[in-house]
């Protein structure tokens, strides 16, 4: 039995655990607002709301229904755009509407709800956090001009938004006043999902396992890491940064523990998925799912992070790929923590991703690279990872090997690009043929490095 | 007066309201269809065995070819397209059965026990390829204008090269679906998605064995089409139809995205050679152009794209002597099909193209050219019409001077020179595109107009509402044709037994000619109305309008109004309804000879492209996007300007992000969202400015407001060229080739290659 409260109503389902969130609402709910425009995570015609207690506060974020498996549901306040809908229009509704946001109409609800997620998100409040929320919503009619316009309105609408901010949304019509006692009421709900076998399928946040094998998520028994609280969490010890294994992209985006060992870490993460995706994903999944351009992974293996297992088995993570999809762990064993070391405050990190669409798009190569020169220009330490090039992310070690020690200058680089260059063994493929992939990593290695040598002349 | 509105939907789409052909609620009994297709570009069907899918619990039956009732044909223009595979494939993810299923896990599970053994054929999936081996869809067509061969030995510059542009998936969000259930009389109701409710009634009709009139087709609005639902929704409306009438049961037919991207075709990929000439002053002296159109496994609406190419195969220019040759060619890939512009594009890219290889020989500006052959009025298109209001100039040179070009063209070489890894680059992107279907018959539409006695409108039209704001133009027209208020007014869903005979909404004529045929609607009803009024008023010769609900006499306000004289005309027995007509006249075309007078009025416009190209990592951004287009005297400000806004960044995508990869032997590899990319959020200008033309002039343009569906969409094509300029920026000697889309990759090996 899964429990939550869908709109204003409280919902108590036997549905299937891994049924989506999406063809709950609208074939069991008839709740037919929330579109289906592609099942993949990739459109956002599906956009909801969804509500969870962080941190003891009850915070919105926007997901993706289709790949949101009904057990992530448990003890959650779900909102489809029936579930904001007023006698009159909201002023996000009638923002799309005056500035003819929308055309064929079809996009729309899903751009409806991610502004409404940003309207209610206490921190968000310049225009690029409103594009930001709206970076997984795709349009095929309008261009998107009309919607940046929305967006402006709204902007101008919540500078006078105060900090106790649930009445005044309610007072402006953003959402209706049932949501005020959402928070007392989902009080009343268990937070866990039902205990489950040993047997049972692992699910995070299901943006790899829905895309890949809906319909064995739909019919399995799964086991909800999402929201197991020992899974949670970003914490340092002993100069060790230690991150529960179901700890989603936007929050080791947004811990303040991350965001002050990388200084660019906003920037990287914008490249990685789209807002709603990042939602949802974790970094275990991430991992486990094994693809050879996996972001985190690769961003993980730069920092030379080792990842525990439930049982209490530990190993680097450079360790863990094996071959394509072939993982040094058995099948009941769980990621439970992922560990890598504070790098040294000299160091350099550096994470670059090239795709044929800058954001939400797959990687044709990703690299990410951690270094430290010392004082006479030479390299104390370097780990350096690839994605794209290999049948699973590729932690460089030859390379790695080579540079170690060297004086940085342009003939290591480029003897270092030859090293890479045999190292690696890209196919052709929808996201690049091998020439251009082997031509981007050494591209996107001069750009780790952009910074502390003159590139000009290795281009 | 009514404030300004766009899309009259708004309201209902923003709370999702709005409804799609999946958001019908269902009777009960429903049957879901899964299409099983094939898995093989070409190859025939050495045996087929569903007996054990068949006894899956939750299958109703699985229906083959031989379940059809009527004829096993869907083609639209040329009869050689199978609704369902009979003993040969022709395409990978071609149909070839029909699971009827209780629910979508059943039919699911019957899939993967359906037993199919192929013995392969060739796969061809290169249009030259076809050609040379003699596989056309259809005759060869050429349009000539003067003598080329003549004309090239007086050109003083001669150049010649080849083109390449790739395909565009419709990706409207909507995917392709129908909904059907049995009604009396042997008859179907369809709920389709489709642009063309008479295509998909006829092709029930005909897969059925029915008559037309057994057929009703039903669009209440579609979640995008942009042409890939103008013949191919038929398909699926054919599919659910058939289940419907067989099991006299319920039935319905959506695709998963990935099906829809794997079974319909596309926009068609072309390959082109080119051939110009110039003479000292630059200008165009002869053009020759050869197209390859891949056309995909059977012709669809390949033949009449292949025809709009040729029309605007010389853009916004006058070339006096013009040899342009298409050939439509049969390859393996999904039939592809119209997308907005419908071969248009395809013919422009290859001239701008033609030009801009002509100006990096001569080391100038391809501006130069381009702007020294704009058309002017009296010239002549290869097909012989002649230009009229022509607005080629007025809109150039308005760009040019409010966008300062030459000191734009300084500061991007000074940005140059000064920088090593980031190069800019601009381009001037005119367009001319003919507006009417180029097939005449087409060009007509009808209307149906109620009064109700309450004073309140229904109006229905042949047209389809898919975003494009017909239906806002519809009741505009309406109510100015009325002289009532908006709100009066209801637009009825698209339905064949209101409205017969339609053509589909396509080319960008379909508020011109709807539009019409509610003007007639309206005048009719108009002359009974006002009959009536002068009768109980006891007028004379006065003259009497209704204005803002409100009855006029001689121009003076009168205490009578809309609603007290409807319901007195009303029950004065006065008709109240009315069915109007329209059929674009002027126009003409003789096939035989391939001249005439295809085209109502041109749309011009020009765009101003400038981009940042990162030489590093070979992305880029596109800055601004300026353009000034002839929209006529807009009618609708808001709804024209997301046309032009949105048809610019769809463009885009087909130049620049948007890649259709098939495999050598057929296979679509680009067969997701996750492996095709269309313009997002980011990836679109980051500014945009359209100004508009306003002009006044009298043409056969709807309340003289041009049609704008598909004319922008070719103001992408700057992109291209903007992004290919940069890399020479920084690699003069890249062998970069004419070849579309300019995609990272692209521009990554461009950048770094070598002559
Ligand atoms: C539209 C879209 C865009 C995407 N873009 C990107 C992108 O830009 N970059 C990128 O790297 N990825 C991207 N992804 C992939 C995906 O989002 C990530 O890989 C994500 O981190 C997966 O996490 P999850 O929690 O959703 O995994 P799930 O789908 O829940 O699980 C994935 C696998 O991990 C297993 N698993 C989960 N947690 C554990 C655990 N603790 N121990 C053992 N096994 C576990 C599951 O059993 C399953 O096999 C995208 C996906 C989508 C749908
Ligand atoms: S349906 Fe496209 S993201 Fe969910
Ligand atoms: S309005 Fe049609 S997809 Fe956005």
């Amino acid at each position: 039995m899964i429990e939550f409260i869908l709109n204003n109503k409280l919902i108590k389902t036997t549905q299937p655990s891994g049924s989506t969130m999406l063809d709950f609402v609208r074939y069991h709910k008839q709740l037919t607002g929330t579109k289906i425009g592609c099942r993949e995570g990739d459109c956002g015609a599906c956009t909801i709301l969804v509500a969870s207690f962080e941190n003891g506060k009850l915070i919105y974020r926007n997901m993706t229904s289709c790949l949101m498996p009904l057990t992530n549901a448990q003890g959650k306040h779900i909102v489809t755009v029936e579930g904001i809908n007023q006698a009159e229009l909201t002023p996000v509704q009638q923002a799309m509407v005056d500035t003819n946001g929308t055309q064929c109409g079809f996009c729309t609800i899903g751009f409806v709800m991610s502004l409404t997620g940003f309207v209610m998100n206490e921190t968000a409040i310049k225009y690029e956090d409103a594009i930001k929320a709206i970076d997984g919503n795709i349009c095929r009619c309008t261009g998107y001009k009309s919607i940046e316009k929305a967006a402006k309105i709204l902007i101008d609408k919540i500078a006078e938004r105060p900090t106790n901010k649930l009445s005044w949304l309610v007072d402006n019509k953003f959402i209706p006043p049932y949501f005020i006692d959402i928070e007392n009421r989902l009080k009343q709900i268990n937070k866990t999902a039902e205990t489950i076998n040993q047997d049972a399928l692992p699910v995070g946040g299901g943006t790899d396992l829905n895309v890949q094998k809906h319909h064995l998520v739909k019919q399995s028994v799964t086991n909800n890491l999402f929201d197991a609280s020992h899974l949670k969490g970003i914490v340092v010890e002993n100069n060790e940064v230690k991150i529960g294994a179901s700890v989603t992209v936007t929050e080791f985006a947004e811990s303040s523990i991350t965001q002050t060992i990388f200084p660019n870490l906003a920037k990287h993460i914008k490249l990685v998925s789209s807002t709603p995706i990042r939602n949802m994903a974790t970094l275990a999944g991430n991992l486990v799912n094994a693809s050879p351009i996996g972001d985190m992974t690769i961003f993980l293996l730069a920092l030379n992070a080792q990842i525990v297992f439930n049982t209490q088995r530990k190993i680097y993570l450079k360790d863990f790929y094996k071959g394509y999809k072939q993982l040094d762990k058995s099948p009941q064993e769980l990621i439970e923590q992922i560990i890598f070391q504070v790098p040294n405050p000299t160091s350099l990190f550096s994470f670059e991703k090239v795709c044929k669409r800058t954001h939400l798009d797959i990687a044709s190569v990703n690299t990410a690279c951690l270094i430290q020169l010392n004082d006479n220009n030479t390299i104390e330490d370097i780990h350096l990872a690839a994605g794209g090039v290999a049948p699973f992310p590729k932690y460089l070690a030859n390379t790695i090997l080579f540079l170690k020690g060297k004086e940085l200058n342009n003939d290591v680089i480029k003897e270092a690009i030859n090293t890479m260059q045999n190292e690696v063994a890209p196919i052709s493929d929808a996201r690049g043929t091998k020439e251009y992939k082997l031509l981007l990593l050494k591209q996107l290695f001069l750009a780790h490095i952009e910074n502390l040598i003159n590139i000009e002349e290795l281009v | 007066m009514n404030k300004p509105f766009g899309n009259i939907d708004a309201p209902n789409h923003v709370t999702g309201k709005s409804i799609y052909v999946d958001d019908i609620p269902v009777m009960a009994g429903i049957v879901h269809i899964k299409i099983f297709d094939a898995t093989i570009a070409h190859g025939i069907i050495k045996s087929l065995d569903f007996t054990e899918a068949e006894q899956v619990e939750g299958i109703v039956k699985i229906f083959s070819y031989k379940d059809i009732t009527g004829e096993n044909q869907i083609g639209g223009i040329i009869p050689d397209e199978p609704l369902l595979a009979e003993n040969e494939v022709h395409f990978w993810g071609q149909p070839i059965l029909l699971i009827a299923a209780e629910n979508e896990d059943a039919a699911e599970e019957a899939f993967h026990k359906i037993k199919i053994a192929f013995e392969p054929l060739p796969v061809i999936t290169n249009p030259r390829e076809a050609f040379a081996k003699g596989k056309l869809l259809s005759p060869t067509r050429k349009f000539v204008l003067g003598n080329t061969s003549e004309a090239f030995m007086q050109c003083k510059y001669v150049f010649e090269g080849t083109t390449e542009s790739n395909g565009q998936e419709h990706l409207y969000l909507e995917t392709q679906g129908a909904y059907a259930h049995p009604t009396e009389h042997n008859s179907v109701r369809i709920f389709s998605s489709t642009q063309g409710p008479t295509a998909v009634q006829k092709t029930v009709g005909r897969v059925l064995g029915v008559g037309m009139n057994q057929v009703e087709v039903d669009v209440a609005r579609l979640g995008g089409g942009f042409g890939g639902k103008e013949d191919q929704a038929s398909t699926y409306g054919a599919m659910a139809a058939l289940v419907a009438f067989v099991l006299k049961r319920p039935a319905k037919c959506i695709l998963h995205r990935m099906e829809d991207m794997r079974m319909t075709g596309k926009r068609n990929p072309y390959s082109s050679d080119f051939k110009i000439g110039l003479d000292e002053q630059y200008k165009i002296l002869a053009y020759d152009a050869t197209f390859y159109q891949n056309g995909g496994a059977a012709a669809d609406l390949s033949p009449a794209i292949l025809e709009r190419t040729l029309f605007h195969s010389t853009n916004s220019y006058h070339i006096p002597n013009v040899t342009a040759t298409a050939n439509s060619c049969k390859t393996n890939l999904p039939p592809n099909t119209a997308f907005r512009g419908f071969g248009g594009p395809q013919g422009m890219f290859v001239i701008e193209s033609a030009i801009d290889f002509a100006a990096k020989q001569l080391n100038i500006s391809p501006t130069i050219i381009q702007q020294k052959n704009l058309l002017k009025d009296g010239d002549e298109f290869p097909f012989g019409q002649i230009v009229g209001e022509c607005e080629a100039a007025n809109c150039w040179n308005e760009l040019v001077a409010n966008n300062q070009l030459e000191k734009l063209q300084a500061d991007i070489e000074s940005f140059n020179a000064n920088n090593k890894l980031v190069k800019k680059g601009y381009s001037l992107m005119p367009i001319c595109f003919g507006i009417s279907f180029t097939n005449t018959m087409l060009n007509q539409a009808r209307s149906l107009v109620h009064i109700y006695s309450d004073g309140t409108v229904g109006v229905s039209t042949g047209g389809v509402e898919m975003g494009q704001g017909l239906n806002a133009k519809m009741m505009q027209v309406a109510a100015k044709s009325l002289g009532i208020s908006t709100s009066k007014i209801k637009l009825e869903t698209t339905n064949t037994t209101r409205v017969a005979n339609t053509s589909p909404s396509a080319a960008s004529a379909t508020a011109d000619l709807n539009g019409k045929a509610v003007q007639d609607a309206c005048k009719q009803i108009n002359e009974r109305l006002f009959a009536f009024i002068k009768e109980e008023l006891k007028l004379n010769d006065e003259a009497i309008a209704f204005v803002d609900d409100i009855l006029h006499i001689n121009n003076i306000t009168t205490t009578h109004n809309w609603k007290e004289l409807i319901l007195k005309a009303y029950l004065k027995r006065t008709s109240l309804s009315a069915k109007g007509h329209y059929a674009t006249p002027v126009i003409n075309f003789d096939k035989t000879i391939e001249k005439g007078h295809p085209f109502a009025y041109h749309v011009y416009g020009t765009a101003l492209t400038t981009v940042t190209v990162d030489c590093l990592r070979g992305i880029y951004e596109i800055d601004a996007v300026k353009v000034i287009h002839d929209a006529g005297a807009s009618m609708n400000e808001l709804v024209d300007m997301g046309q032009c806004e949105g048809g610019l960044v769809q463009g885009i995508g087909w130049m620049t992000m948007e890649e259709v990869v098939y495999n050598e032997q057929g296979k679509l590899l680009s067969n997701a969202l996750s492996t095709y990319k269309i313009p997002d959020i980011y990836a679109v200008p980051k500014d945009i400015d359209v100004q508009f033309l306003n002009t006044q002039k009298d043409n056969l343009a709807i309340l003289k407001s041009k049609a704008v569906g598909e004319p922008p969409l070719m103001y992408g094509i700057g992109a291209y060229f903007a992004i290919r300029n940069a890399v020479l920026a920084f690699n003069p000697n890249s062998n970069i080739t004419y070849n579309a889309p300019i995609t990272p990759e692209k521009v990554l090996m461009g950048l770094y290659s070598k002559k």
